[in-house]
């Protein structure tokens, strides 16, 4: 085995994932949750509903006010990464991983549904990844090396539906995946695959999901998504939760490891929380057995990122009031493309950050115990139960089927007849079922049904695969490794196209989803109804030289006045890393040093937001000593407040004798910060201080080169502390002092 | 089928269950619904089975679809695939490996029908 190690400075090595591959094999079956950690301290806060930290992880923005921390909320966080490119999609996962997930869903290529048989090999896909055993145990191998970095199990996830339902559950649970989604009722309903087979094959995939711990999750959201009005299909939905929750208890699963896929129906400018709510409620009123996946409404989804995102924290808001175990998170941009990185790595902060910002809620409200919600909630269960009342009093779930009972568009027991109906004798895999004889035998573990291993004697019966030895699931060193059948369409060629890009490699470029791609978006408003703006748009994007362009999303600011437009594009260019000039990190002094000069000398400091702008904080951080501000050095600070008039922050500085202004400004519009500082740097040389004055400016959109060219001696911008100042108060006093020092020396001479 | 929503006639004896009565209604329900799926599955198999079985008995996703294809085109399936190469390697005395891939290379089928002869019924 490679003995390839993840570095906390380095890029992951995809091509030493990709070596001995034929001999990896996973450390450990089945799903883990998160651990509560009740009471927990960071930072100056105390959480009710948080989990166990991680080693190492990316926190929200602001975290840098606290100290850097990086609460976890109590549900396991999902994404779905599948670009196509499984080995890009490794880069995504540690991204993800680090910024909360512990669950890692890989959407299928298009068509795998009906592939009957493994896929082997690596061949890119289409909207999601062709699942092959070379493709997980890739990313598992990835992600086992990503969990020790960020210090929590993360699950691994796919897909076990389609005619390969089986094969695909058999290569699952010998590669260690963690979770599935499963439910054969998917297959029927929007695969159009035959029911019977689905089912027959539905016993064996879940005995094999119950073997291995695999944590399963149904498909009834498909429904909400289908529907034309989804809030309608909410009794349908109990319905086939039901159907597929207490069949997959029957094969063996844990019901605890039984997620029901639910999604808040409805979306706004619906009210959704009040429609939503007495469905999430009845739901776990029914199902308190069993787990919660809470997943994100993408029925309404449109272009616009933001909108999505405040749906998705509104679902959050029901997955709080209510439950979830596990809470899916979907990108914001499902409503434009197959999602890119910045995208997933936003879906998981959305969801961290909300989850987080609501911790211990439930400490304080609760649900109403009478009135509409209950009533509301009682009348979704009811009509859950006179559906499955006629659906036997039909024959059975698969008449019921034929007979288009599922996403009807009426709210049951209504009806619109516009049902997915399936024939019973229909749909691909129809016809291929066999009974089995009464000499039927498998001579394996995890298999359903009938098994006569005892014609071979009665000691087998229990432990089939003794027969042979032990099967693959107890002997893994029996498992066939297939690696490439494609000559052409595999990874070796793939990254062979872009290895000067890899990590670390010479060339560079903007990347969304591969590596790469020279993907790019560009914001624009235009002054102008929307045609024209997206036609100016592509036609700026063009003369930007960006190839492929295409407007992706379009938003009216009013039907004259203007149009704000997203369009994406390619660059056709790469970048030599080498030729790039990066500016150095920002030198600081330690406190210490620091210290012992002020108490060598003290220094006087007069600070105030400058012009009219009534912005605070930055400054008070900067300055306070509760903040870690140049306070805490010993600096004596004259605070004059905001929106100070610079002559009043020059005449201020010569009054008390300061050495040194400090102006932040933080309007930009119009250039109104740099003009501030030159201003400040202009009355300071007219009232003849300002070679003996120090003079640094500060602000979110203050760049240090273009503030010095305003006059400043230094500029801060975002991300600034106080140590920067301080450091750079320090030297530049130096710098005075060696100077009069040198000239006071030249003078005696 | 189109209906209007009728829904307060049909409740009509619901109404007087309790919360908990009517939770377990519901499963009861669900139950019955999927007692002929587990029976069935249990009395059935399918080419997925077929070769996930092998998959198990240490065969390639390649040599599962040709052994499982070939135990469709001889009337095999009924016995289990499996079963067809286990019995063949024991048969013909050889490892169960090399009795399958001889089963997915088109050879031994004659052999492999004859142990199954007059087994076909339930």
């Amino acid at each position: 085995m490679s003995d390839y190690k993840l570095e906390p400075n380095k890029p992951i090595d995809v091509a030493e994932i990709l070596k001995d591959l034929e001999s990896y094999r996973p450390r450990r079956r089945g799903w883990t949750w998160r651990k509560p950690v009740p009471n927990l301290h960071m930072g100056p806060f105390e959480y009710h509903d948080c989990t166990e930290p991680l080693k190492e992880s990316v926190p929200l923005p602001p975290a840098h006010y606290f100290g850097d921390i990086d609460p976890q909320p109590g549900p396991v966080i999902t994404t779905e990464i599948a670009s196509g490119r499984f080995e890009d999609d490794i880069r995504r996962m540690r991204m993800a991983a680090h910024h909360g997930a512990d669950h890692i869903m890989v959407i299928r290529t298009a068509g795998q549904s009906h592939f009957d048989g493994l896929i082997e090999g690596t061949p890119q896909g289409m909207g999601g990844v062709p699942i092959t055993r070379k493709q997980v145990r890739a990313q598992r191998k990835a992600l086992d090396m990503i969990e020790d970095e960020v210090g929590r199990p993360i699950n691994y996830h796919s897909y076990v539906s389609g005619v390969a339902g089986p094969d695909i559950a058999v290569m699952f649970a010998e590669e260690g995946v963690n979770g599935v989604h499963q439910d054969p009722q998917y297959n029927v309903i929007y695969r159009n695959i035959n029911m019977i087979r689905s089912f027959v094959d539905a016993c064996e995939s879940k005995k094999l999901i119950a073997w291995a711990g695999m944590a399963q999750i149904d498909g009834a959201h498909n429904a909400n998504a289908t529907a034309r009005e989804a809030w309608k299909v909410m009794p349908e939905l109990m319905v086939q939760h039901g159907i597929n929750a207490i069949f997959s208890a029957r094969v063996g699963i844990d019901k605890k490891n039984i997620c029901l896929s639910t999604v808040p129906p409805t979306a706004t400018p619906a009210p959704c929380v009040y429609m939503d709510l007495p469905y999430a409620v009845a739901l776990r009123d029914l199902f308190h057995e069993y787990r919660m996946r809470a997943q994100m409404n993408t029925k309404y989804i449109e272009s616009s990122t933001r909108e999505a995102t405040v749906t998705h924290v509104l679902n959050m808001v029901i997955s709080k009031l209510t439950s979830a175990d596990i809470q899916s998170t979907i990108t914001p941009d499902e409503g434009r493309n197959v999602p890119w990185h910045i995208y997933n790595i936003e879906a998981c902060d959305t969801a961290k950050q909300t989850l987080v910002g609501l911790d211990g809620l439930m400490e304080m409200v609760e649900l109403k115990k009478d009135g509409y919600l209950r009533q509301k909630a009682r009348e979704l269960k009811e009509r859950a139960v006179l559906f499955m009342e006629e659906m036997l009093e039909l024959g059975g779930y698969f008449s019921a089927v034929e007979e288009g009972f599922f996403v009807d568009s009426g709210i049951y027991p209504e009806r619109n007849g516009d049902g997915i109906a399936r024939k019973i004798d229909g749909g691909i895999g129809a016809g291929t079922i066999v009974k089995r004889a009464a000499d039927y035998m498998a001579p394996v573990t995890a298999h359903y049904g009938y098994n006569n291993v005892a014609q071979y004697g009665e000691e087998y019966v229990g432990n089939p695969s003794a027969l042979i030895g032990g099967c693959t699931l107890e002997c893994p060193e029996k498992i066939v490794y297939i690696d490439e059948l494609d000559e052409q369409d595999n990874v070796n060629v793939r990254m062979e196209e872009v290895k000067d890009f890899v990590a670390g490699g010479k060339k560079i470029r903007p990347e969304m989803e591969w590596l790469a791609d020279g993907t790019v978006m560009l914001t624009m408003f235009f002054p102008a109804p929307k045609p024209i703006a997206e036609a100016a748009a592509l036609e700026c994007a063009k003369r930007m030289n960006l190839t492929e362009c295409e407007v992706i999303s379009r938003e009216i600011m009013h039907g004259q006045e203007g149009t704000r437009i997203e369009v994406k594009g390619k660059v056709p260019f790469a970048i030599d890393v080498d030729s790039l000039v990066i500016p150095k990190e920002p030198d600081v002094l330690s406190d210490d040093v620091i210290r012992k000069d002020i108490e060598r000398k003290p220094m006087r400091i007069v600070a105030a937001t400058v012009g009219e702008d009534e912005h605070s904080v930055g400054l008070r951080e900067i300055i306070d000593i509760k903040h870690g501000g140049i306070e805490k050095y010993g600096m004596e600070v004259i605070y004059l407040g905001t929106s100070c008039p610079p002559e009043k922050l020059v005449n201020a500085a010569v009054e008390l004798n300061a050495d040194a202004i400090m102006a932040s400004t933080i309007i930009s519009h119009d250039d109104t910060h740099y003009k501030n500082i030159a201003k400040i740097d202009q009355i300071a040389r007219e009232m003849g201080i300002r070679d003996k004055i120090i003079f640094i400016a500060g602000g979110t959109q203050v760049t240090p080169e273009l503030a010095r060219k305003a006059g400043a001696d230094e500029g801060f911008g975002r991300g600034s502390h106080g140590v920067h100042d301080a450091t750079f108060l320090i030297k530049r006093r130096w710098e005075m002092e060696a100077a009069e020092a040198a000239k006071k020396a030249a003078e005696n001479k | 089928m189109k209906r209007n929503d009728d829904y307060l006639e049909r409740r009509a004896h619901l109404a007087d269950l309790t919360d908990k009565q009517l939770e377990e209604r519901f499963w009861e329900l669900a139950n019955k619904l999927v007692d002929p799926l587990l029976q069935m599955g249990y009395e059935y198999t399918s080419p997925a089975v077929e070769r996930s079985v092998l998959l198990r008995m240490g065969f390639s996703s390649i040599e599962a679809k040709a052994i499982v294809e070939g135990c469709i085109e001889h009337e095999l399936m009924s016995h289990g695939a499996g079963n067809v190469v286990y019995r063949l390697s024991r048969a013909e005395n050889m490892e169960l490996r090399e009795a399958g891939v001889a089963l997915s290379e088109g050879k031994l089928w004659e052999q492999a029908e004859k142990l199954f002869e007059g087994g076909n019924e339930e």
